[in-house]
């Protein structure tokens, strides 16, 4: 053998080995979000013409690993619903990727798309707006299997029952009315609707935000019993971050349409990083007077500025208690900082 | 301790096709002179209904306010007549309410919203009125306050308009405020901000604040004293700090242990209250929490329970042995 074959070798199986570790690396994540822009255009005067945008997603980029649940946390208006939306393609994207097991969703269209959206499904906030009114529970539940072709007549109604039993409710109940049932109840109908047709990624956008207290607990509970009995991934969108904490493994924090960081969910509120994660967790009230009394507050000072107009640099040095002049310039970008913990913060 | 309120078994019913809903079912509470305090429970337990009661704002049909008393510094304001209950909403109590946008009125301005009080109970003139509206603004650290009280309510953002619904409340130095979930439409970050300054007005002014919520870990920091009521009326009464740490219904042990926390580690599995609350409309003879409770004894479902004292001003209203509940 020549030492010139020996190399090509060499390489070859190097080359090989390393489409072996990314083969891995491409299964473990069931989606993959590549710099995805959402941007909503204004048009005003009488040529409705466009005058701006309202940058609701502004170039973000994280995974999510097949099983896991991620987190997605924020005040109102930090785009986080968008985000949600554009990662179905409920939204149609400005830009960006989105890879649905390794398969991008953005250049996806017709029938295709239809087909892959069975492994994906939406729970909403609003149990009383997101279920139709005038359809019982047994055909809001059974309608996925018939528009996706899984199952006609009596097979759909099997499902239906034994959906009913998974989330909690009796089988009886499928020929009730959506008035008819409580605001958990109706939640239940809506996780039984996204889990009808054997998706395998479920986007729940403030599933639980909507609901009382004692309510609220049983519905985590049920989310996180059927994550794990039907290994599903959850991108858990939420305001609460203490909910988020509970049932994610990994938790992203989002400000102006940028996720500011990433990290695991033990770890979001032993070792926060940036400045913003950290008064958000402060921010949040500890059901223990004793406890609660004794943390440090910090208070932001001002409102959340406008995603038509977000400061330059860093969206957040103009509430920032670390800020120097730099971030009024300099771009952040999601930096690494330990296994595991990505932080958009160059003071840190 | 002088008493600034003081709600003595307080019925309010409304008539429904459905049937009579006992939304607030002899309910008694107090608040002491300067002294803040919490009512906590979930949405349809009657904690609205009670605030609206002692201003006399339940709408009439199908609202009625069946019986009890409601003494405002030893007056009952069930009993008085509608000029003195004027006279006392938002001058003497006032309220401050969930929503500040569907609270506020949008086609007048934030300045004429905040004289119109000032003009009527403090009977100030007009010019006086216009300036004290701007101290009222500065007094809420709302920036620009000489330039922006001129604005209209949709030109402010969620936070800043409750912190307009809180300098009107304030505007005639009232002994007791009302807060009806004065923070639940706001963010995390924005609502920590608003709590801070009910809190900084309180000590400030002296004036007792009740406030309203579903939120436990909102008012553990605030509040001396906390109500949890459940189906209308009230299960327990404490000194925050006992009842944190020490609850003694079950009903109060399973709220605490619902909520997620995030200063304790995850736990893998989370004990929740199973069941729903009943329907205020046909409530079951005995104790309303009985369908849900763990420790239910055939006694609960025939009589209900009365609020007992366990020790120093901690009640609650459970027949089962404070001591083996855990």
């Amino acid at each position: 053998m020549t030492v010139t074959s020996v190399l090509v070798f060499m390489i070859q199986t190097n080359l090989a080995k390393r489409k072996q570790v990314k083969m891995a690396e491409q299964q473990e994540k069931l989606v993959e979000v590549e710099n995805l822009v959402t941007y909503f255009p204004i048009f005003s005067g009488i040529l409705q013409k466009k005058t701006g945008e309202v940058k609701a997603v502004d170039d973000i980029s994280f995974f999510i690993r097949k099983g896991e649940t991620l987190g997605l946390v924020g005040e109102s208006g930090c785009g986080k619903t968008t985000a949600g939306r554009s990662i179905l393609k409920l939204q149609e994207p400005t830009s960006g990727n989105v890879f649905f097991a390794g398969q991008n969703l953005i250049e996806m269209k017709g029938e295709a798309l239809r087909k892959m959206r069975s492994q994906m499904q939406p729970i909403f906030q609003d149990p009383f707006a997101s279920l139709n009114p005038r359809m019982n529970a047994g055909s809001i539940i059974g309608e996925p299997l018939e528009v996706h072709n899984l199952a006609k007549g009596k097979e759909v109604r099997k499902r239906v029952e034994e959906l009913l039993n998974m989330v909690g409710l009796s089988p009886a109940m499928a020929a009730r009315y959506p008035h008819e049932f409580s605001g958990g109840q109706r939640q239940r109908i809506g996780i039984a609707r996204a889990l009808s047709a054997s998706p395998s990624f479920i986007v729940c956008d403030e599933a639980v935000s909507a609901l009382d207290v004692s309510i609220q607990g049983q519905i985590i509970k049920l989310l996180m019993k059927l994550g794990e009995e039907l290994n599903l991934t959850y991108l858990f969108i939420s305001h609460d971050l203490s909910v988020v904490r509970h049932i994610s493994d990994r938790v992203a924090v989002m400000y102006l349409g940028k996720i500011v960081e990433i990290t695991t969910s033990d770890n979001l509120y032993k070792n926060p990083k940036h400045p913003y994660t950290i008064s958000l967790l402060s921010a949040v009230p500890i059901p223990d007077p004793k406890v609660d009394r004794t943390r440090e507050r910090i208070v932001l000072k001002g409102d959340v500025p406008s995603p038509i107009n977000p400061p330059s640099g860093c969206p957040f040095h103009t509430r920032c208690q670390m800020a120097v002049e730099e971030c009024k310039t300099m771009k952040q970008e999601l930096k690494t900082i330990d296994n595991e913990h990505w932080v958009a913060c160059h003071r840190v | 301790m002088e008493k600034v309120l003081d709600v003595k078994e307080l019925r309010t019913n409304f008539y429904t096709d459905e049937g009579v809903v006992k939304a607030v079912d002899r309910l008694s509470y107090h608040v002491n002179k300067g002294e803040c305090v919490g009512l906590v429970g979930e949405s349809g337990c009657g904690k609205s209904v009670s605030a609206m009661s002692v201003l006399r704002l339940i709408p009439y049909p199908p609202g009625v306010i069946e019986g009890g008393e409601i003494l405002f510094k030893n007056e009952d304001l069930l009993e008085v007549s509608e000029k003195r209950i004027q006279e006392i909403r938002g001058n003497k109590i006032s309220m401050i309410f969930q929503e500040p946008s569907t609270s506020l009125n949008p086609v007048l301005s934030v300045q004429r919203q905040l004289t119109e009080s000032l003009e009527l109970h403090r009977g100030m003139s007009k010019v006086d009125a216009k300036a004290e509206s701007v101290r009222l603004l500065d007094l809420v650290e709302i920036p620009d306050s000489d330039r922006r009280v001129t604005d209209y309510p949709h030109q402010f953002s969620g936070g800043m308009q409750q912190r307009i619904m809180i300098a009107m409340a304030l505007s005639c130095s009232p002994e007791l405020i009302i807060a009806d979930e004065p923070t639940t439409a706001l963010d995390v970050t924005v609502q920590a901000q608003i709590l801070e300054l009910i809190a900084e007005m309180r000590e400030r002014l002296g004036t007792a604040v009740l406030i309203i919520t579903h939120n436990l870990g909102v008012v553990a920091r605030y509040v001396e004293r906390l109500n949890v009521m459940y189906a209308g009326s009230l299960v327990e009464s404490g000194p925050t700090d006992v009842l944190y740490a020490k609850p003694k219904h079950p009903y109060t042990i399973g709220l605490l242990r619902s909520v997620p926390r995030l200063d304790k580690p995850k736990s893998k599995v989370m004990e929740v209250i199973e069941g729903m609350p009943p329907n205020l409309a046909h409530l079951p003879v005995g104790c309303p929490f009985a369908e849900r409770c763990r420790y239910v004894m055939p006694q609960c479902r025939e009589e209900k329970p009365e609020l007992k004292e366990l020790d120093d001003r901690h009640f609650s209203a459970c027949f089962y042995d404070p001591n083996k509940l855990s």
